[in-house]
C-alpha cells in the first residue's frame, strides 16, 4: 500500500456501557481510493465509520485525517473537519420538509457565502452528476428510495469533500438502483478525487467498484485485500461471507447463557 | 411555503397580538384612566379598616380622587396607618373627614372624603385628623343582640 | 430467578430518572441559550416557527377564546344577578381571563396544538437520522433545528394568550351587553376601575412568558429525547402534552401565589 493516507486508524477501541464493541482496529485509507468495511449486522462497522466522522469518541486509539487527530478533537475543531466530510446515510436522511433542491443547497447555505445563482448553478451541477437535475422542485416523500439515495449522494459531494462515508448505501434498494448507487460512488470518487469509505454487508457489488476491503468481526479485523485477494481467499470468515453460507465462523445464535439453564430456571421459580 | 407570504403572516400575527394587548391595557386595564402621575400622598390613622385593600379606591362626593397607596399597622397606637395617592388636581381642607365606607351592602370597601369647611388645606404628606373606623357587621349585631336582651330583661 | 421488580423499587427508579431528565433539560436550556445566536441572527428561521407555532394556532385560540368568554358572560350574569350587581360582570369576565383563564388555557391549547408538534417533527427528524445528518454536515441541530422551535413558541405565547383574552373580553361583552343587555358603559367602565395594567394585565403577559418557556422547552426537549422509533416518537408527544399541563398549572400555582398575594 503507497504511504499517502488520507485516514489513518491505529488501535482503535470502543466501548458502549460497558460492552467493547471495537477492539483494537488498524486501518489506513490510501487518498484517491475506494474502501470498503464488510462484516455481518452488528460487528461494530456502522460504530467505526462513526468514529472516523467524530461522532463517538474512541475510549482508546488514534484516528488521523491527514494531518488532524479526530480522537482529539474540541467540537469548534470537529466541526471545521467535517466540512471536508461527506456522508451517506443508510436511508438517505433527507431534510423532508424541504425539496430535493434546497436539500442539496443545505451545506452550500449553511456553510459558504456564494450568491443564490452561484448555489443554483452548483446545485444543479451536483443533481446532474447523480442524473436528477430534473427532479429538483420535488420532495423528498415524492422520491423512490433509488433516488432519495442519489439526492443524499448529491447533498454529501455539495461541498466537495476531501472524504466521503457510505453507511450501508446499498439496503433496501433494487438491483437496478443498487447498481446505479455503486458506480455512482465509484464515478464520484474518481470526478472529485477523493477518497471514500463505505460500510457495507453487500459482497458482491462491493466487489465490482472498490479497492480494497477490510473485513470486521466481533471488533476486530479478521481479513483485508484487494477484491481479487477475497475472492480467492480461503480465509473461512471471508469464504462464508463472500459465499453467503448459514454457518461458519459467524454463528447463527446470539449469544445467550446454555438454553437447559434458562428454561429449567425459569420453571424452577 | 414561500418566504415572503411567512413573514407577511408572521407580521399579521405579531400586529394582531400587539393590538390584544394594547386592548388588554387600554380598554380592559385603567392604563387610560387611572394615570396617578400626578398626585399627593395623605395618611389617615382608622381604628378598624374592616376589608379595605391597597389599591382600592378614594372617593369624594362618590367621584374618584385616588387610591389607596399603602396599609400599614402602628404598633404604638394599635391603629391602621393607610397612605393614600390623591390626584394632584383635588385639594382638601384642614378638617376634611376619612372614613371607611362599603358600598352597596356586599361591595368593596372606599375610603370616603368628607370635605369640611377650613380655609387652609392639607398638604402633600399630611395627617388626616378626623377619621371614622369601618363599621364591623358582627359587632352591630352582637350590639344589637345586647340591647335586645336588655329590652328583655327591662319587661321582666 | 427472574427479574421481580417491587413497588418500592420501581417507585425509585423512576424518581432517579426523573431527576436525572431533570438535569439533562437544564443542560439541554443552557445548550439552547447557548446556540441561539444563529436565531436571531437568520431571523427568518425563527420566523418560521413562529408561523408553525403561532399563526398556525391562531384559528383555535381565537375560538377557543371566543367561547371562554360567552360561557363566562352566561354563567357569570346568572351568579351576579342574584346579587343585583350585573354591572360587575365586565370586573369578573375581564379578572378571570387576564389573570388566570387567558394564560393558563391558552398554554394548554399551544401545548397540545403546537407543542405537540414540535416534539413530532424533531423526533422524526431524529428517528430518520436527519439530525445526525446535519451534525455530519457541521450544522449544529441545537442551533438550526432546537433554537429557532424554542424561540418560535415563546414569542408565540404571550401574544397567543393575549389574543385569547382580548377574544374573552369580547365574547363576555357580547353575551352580557348584546344578548342580555347590560348597561354598556357600566360594563366598560367598572372593568376598567377593577382591571390593573400592572397587576392583572402585566402580571398575565408574565405568565404567559412562563409558560411559553415551560412549553417550547419541554416540546424540543422531548422531541431531542425521544427514542428513535415510530413508538418512540409517540410516547414523546403524549409526554410533551402530559408534563406540558402539569407544568403549565404547577407554574401557575406558584406564579399567583407570588403576583397576587396581599391585594385583591
Amino acid at each position: 500500500m503507497p504511504a499517502d493516507n488520507l485516514v489513518d486508524i491505529e488501535d482503535l477501541h470502543f466501548t458502549y456501557d460497558g460492552r467493547p464493541v471495537l477492539q483494537g482496529i488498524d486501518m489506513k485509507i490510501p487518498r484517491g481510493k475506494v474502501v470498503a468495511i464488510m462484516g455481518g449486522s452488528g460487528c461494530g462497522k456502522t460504530t467505526l465509520l462513526r468514529c472516523i466522522g467524530g461522532q463517538l469518541k474512541a475510549t482508546r486509539g488514534e484516528i488521523r485525517l491527514g494531518e488532524h487527530r479526530i480522537s482529539q478533537m474540541g467540537h469548534a475543531e470537529l466541526y471545521r473537519v467535517r466540512r471536508k466530510m461527506g456522508m451517506l446515510f443508510q436511508f438517505g436522511a433527507l431534510f423532508t420538509d424541504i425539496s430535493v433542491f434546497d436539500n442539496v443547497a443545505f451545506p452550500l447555505r449553511e456553510h459558504t457565502d456564494l450568491s443564490e445563482s452561484m448555489i443554483r448553478d452548483l446545485v444543479l451541477m451536483k443533481l446532474e452528476a447523480v442524473g436528477l437535475r430534473g427532479a429538483h422542485r420535488l420532495m423528498p416523500n415524492e422520491l423512490s428510495g433509488g433516488m432519495a439515495r442519489r439526492v443524499a449522494l448529491a447533498r454529501a459531494v455539495a461541498l466537495d469533500p476531501l472524504l466521503i462515508m457510505y453507511d450501508e448505501p446499498f439496503t433496501g434498494l433494487d438491483p437496478i438502483a443498487l447498481g446505479v448507487i455503486g458506480q455512482l460512488i465509484r464515478k464520484l470518487n474518481d470526478a472529485l478525487g477523493a477518497t471514500s469509505i463505505m460500510v457495507t454487508h453487500d459482497v458482491q457489488e462491493s466487489l465490482l467498484i472498490v479497492d480494497y476491503i477490510y473485513f470486521v468481526a466481533e471488533g476486530r479485523i479478521v481479513a483485508q485485500g484487494t477484491p481479487d485477494e477475497i475472492r480467492a481467499s480461503r480465509h473461512p470468515f471471508v469464504h462464508q461471507f463472500v459465499h453467503a453460507e448459514v454457518d461458519g465462523p459467524v454463528r447463527f445464535d446470539y449469544p445467550a447463557p446454555k438454553a437447559r439453564d434458562e428454561f429449567l430456571g425459569a420453571a424452577r421459580a | 411555503m414561500n418566504r415572503s407570504v411567512v413573514d407577511l403572516w408572521v407580521g399579521i400575527f405579531v400586529a394582531i397580538g400587539i393590538a390584544a394587548l394594547l386592548f388588554l391595557a387600554l380598554k380592559v386595564g385603567n392604563l387610560s384612566t387611572a394615570h396617578l402621575s400626578e398626585s399627593y400622598v395623605l395618611t389617615a390613622k382608622f381604628d378598624n379598616i374592616g376589608g379595605l385593600k391597597v389599591r382600592g379606591p378614594v372617593k369624594s362626593a362618590g367621584v374618584v380622587v385616588g387610591r389607596i397607596d399603602d396599609i400599614q399597622f402602628d404598633s404604638k397606637t394599635y391603629e391602621a396607618v393607610v397612605t393614600l395617592k390623591i390626584d394632584q388636581r383635588y385639594r382638601f381642607p384642614k378638617d376634611t373627614f376619612a372614613s371607611v365606607y362599603t358600598s352597596g351592602l356586599l361591595g368593596e370597601q372606599y375610603v370616603g372624603l368628607d370635605a369640611g369647611g377650613d380655609e387652609k388645606m392639607l398638604n402633600a404628606g399630611d395627617a388626616i385628623a378626623k377619621t371614622q373606623s369601618a363599621v364591623v357587621l358582627e359587632k352591630m349585631i352582637s350590639q344589637f343582640l345586647f340591647n335586645k336582651a336588655a329590652e328583655g330583661q327591662e319587661k321582666q | 430467578m427472574p427479574e421481580r421488580i417491587d413497588p418500592l423499587r420501581r417507585l425509585g427508579r423512576g424518581m432517579v430518572n426523573g431527576v436525572w431528565r431533570l438535569g439533562f433539560a437544564s443542560r439541554f436550556l443552557f445548550a439552547i441559550l447557548m446556540f441561539s445566536g444563529a436565531s436571531f441572527r437568520r431571523l427568518h428561521l425563527t420566523l418560521r416557527e413562529v408561523f408553525v407555532s403561532g399563526v398556525l394556532s391562531l384559528l383555535i385560540i381565537l375560538v377557543s377564546g371566543l367561547f371562554v368568554g360567552l360561557v363566562l358572560g352566561l354563567q357569570g350574569y346568572e351568579t351576579l344577578q342574584r346579587y343585583g350587581s350585573t354591572e360587575a360582570l365586565g370586573v369578573l369576565v375581564a379578572l378571570s381571563l387576564t389573570r388566570e383563564l387567558g394564560p393558563v388555557v391558552a398554554a394548554l391549547l399551544f401545548a397540545s396544538r403546537a407543542g405537540s408538534s414540535v416534539t413530532a417533527e424533531i423526533g422524526l427528524m431524529k428517528a430518520t437520522e436527519q439530525l445526525k445528518a446535519m451534525d455530519m454536515m457541521a450544522v449544529n441541530p441545537i442551533a438550526r433545528v432546537v433554537a429557532p422551535r424554542f424561540w418560535g413558541g415563546v414569542i408565540s405565547m404571550p401574544l397567543l394568550a393575549a389574543l385569547f383574552s382580548a377574544m374573552g373580553v369580547l365574547g363576555g361583552w357580547l353575551i352580557g351587553v348584546v344578548f342580555i343587555g347590560v348597561d354598556d358603559g357600566a360594563f366598560w367602565s367598572q372593568m376598567q376601575a377593577s382591571v390593573d395594567f400592572r397587576y392583572d394585565v402585566w402580571n398575565g403577559v408574565v405568565k404567559s412568558f412562563v409558560f411559553g418557556v415551560a412549553v417550547s422547552l419541554i416540546a424540543v426537549f422531548e422531541g431531542y429525547d425521544s427514542v428513535p422509533t415510530a413508538e418512540g416518537v409517540s410516547r414523546a408527544i403524549t409526554r410533551t402534552v402530559v408534563t406540558s399541563a402539569l407544568a403549565i398549572l404547577a407554574l401557575d400555582f406558584v406564579l399567583t401565589s407570588f403576583m397576587f398575594r396581599g391585594t385583591s
